[in-house]
């Protein structure tokens, strides 16, 4: 007999709330499990999206890109309209900047501000971006537009999943 | 460490009493198994418990992917147990707990009714046991639409022709459940999801807390 003796409370009572555990565990895990699902879906690799847009027809002028790709949510599929705003840069690479200004989500536009000409601007609250996407100090913005990572395919633009602009 | 905190707690708001009101009683010898394996019939009404509450847990998680809407029900209900984890396993448990409980519940039954343990004092539980069964078979027949498939539509069909069937009110009763005079359609899901989820329980639970109340004031029956 070792010195600490269980007594027959104590046995009953472990026995009974590791059966009572066991019994609510398998209960319970299938439920929490299908409950976090969405979490631990494997995310889709962000395929490269067609767009009309030639990229031989692309100007310096920032051009607004309109392209529908299909959005399966769940059990419901729609086909959803994404923008690019596209242009060549002086180095005459592409730049495809995402229209959603960073300040509150609204939709910003090219050179629509005739106080400040040659610039995105946002209605809504007045944010302003130069060209290349940066914010303009003491506008509502606090950073730059998203980038879309492009592709060059069969002639056409290609837009991946935007992305925050790196530099500061 | 566990005990710490229920000390902590207990001290301040002295739960003992309350758990030990609830839980701390002798099981009688005639009701324990361990005397007279007989005695298993005793389990019946404890199980048909054990299994509503897997009914109500699987019910609550089933809603976070389930859509009560023509359009939608079938397809989220076809997502949830194909493209979900554990989905077929959650609904499953739903489903044929389901008619595990009627089974539970008719075994109950005839427990009681055979050894005469709805004899006075105790015939106000008896009553409120046939007004849970009654609320069971209510939960079976409104959860049978919610699939939204084939067999669901049909079987709802019949319900309102059983339903149009009674004397005098009989379509006023049918409008009144359906929704619409004659389609089961988009208002019969929604209002057979609104009973199935939010009507049904919360009476269930009001029956159950005086079914559990009467056999803890009255006790269980003697032996035979």
């Amino acid at each position: 007999m070792s010195k600490n003796q269980v007594s027959r409370r104590q046995f009953l009572s472990y026995t009974l709330t590791g059966v009572g555990g066991f019994m609510a565990a398998g209960m319970l895990m299938p439920m929490v499990r299908f409950a976090v699902d969405p979490v631990l879906q494997a995310k889709a690799e962000s395929d490269f999206i067609p767009t009309p847009q030639k990229v031989s027809e692309i100007t310096e002028v920032p051009t607004r890109v309109d392209f529908k790709f299909e959005q399966q949510d769940a059990w419901y599929t729609s086909e959803v309209t994404g923008t690019a705003w596209v242009y060549l840069d002086d180095k005459g690479e592409i730049v495809a900047l995402s229209p959603v200004c960073k300040h509150l989500g609204c939709v910003v536009d090219w050179n629509t501000d005739k106080a400040n000409p040659d610039k995105f601007y946002c209605p809504c609250h007045g944010g302003l971006y130069t060209k290349d996407g940066t914010n303009v100090p003491g506008t509502p913005p606090v950073a730059p537009l998203d980038v879309y990572p492009y592709k060059e395919k069969d002639g056409f633009l290609y837009l991946g999943k935007a992305k925050p602009k790196k530099e500061a | 460490m566990l005990n710490k905190i229920y000390d902590w707690v207990d001290e301040r708001l002295d739960i003992t009493p309350l758990w030990r009101d609830i839980a701390d009683h002798e099981v009688p010898e005639h009701v324990n198994p361990a005397h007279h394996f007989s005695a298993f019939v005793y389990c019946f009404g404890g199980l048909t418990f054990f299994v509503t509450v897997i009914q109500i847990l699987s019910g609550m998680f089933l809603t976070m992917y389930y859509v009560p809407d023509i359009k939608n029900a079938w397809e989220s209900v076809y997502y949830l147990q194909n493209h979900v984890a554990f989905g077929q396993i959650v609904r499953g448990m739903h489903h044929w707990g389901a008619s595990l409980v009627i089974v539970m519940m008719f075994l109950h039954t005839l427990r009681v009714f055979f050894q005469g343990a709805y004899k006075k004092p105790r015939e106000l539980n008896w009553v409120v046991g046939v007004l849970i069964f009654f609320v069971m078979l209510a939960l079976g027949l409104t959860g049978y639409l919610l699939p939204w498939d084939m067999k669901a539509l049909f079987a709802t069909k019949v319900t309102m022709q059983i339903i149009e069937s009674t004397p005098l009110i009989g379509t006023y009763l049918k409008t009144l459940i359906a929704g619409d005079p004659d389609i089961v359609g988009a208002q019969t899901i929604t209002r057979f999801f609104a009973i199935h989820v939010f009507f049904l329980p919360a009476a269930l639970f009001g029956l159950m807390a005086a079914h559990f109340v009467m056999i803890r004031k009255q006790g269980i029956s003697g032996p035979l």
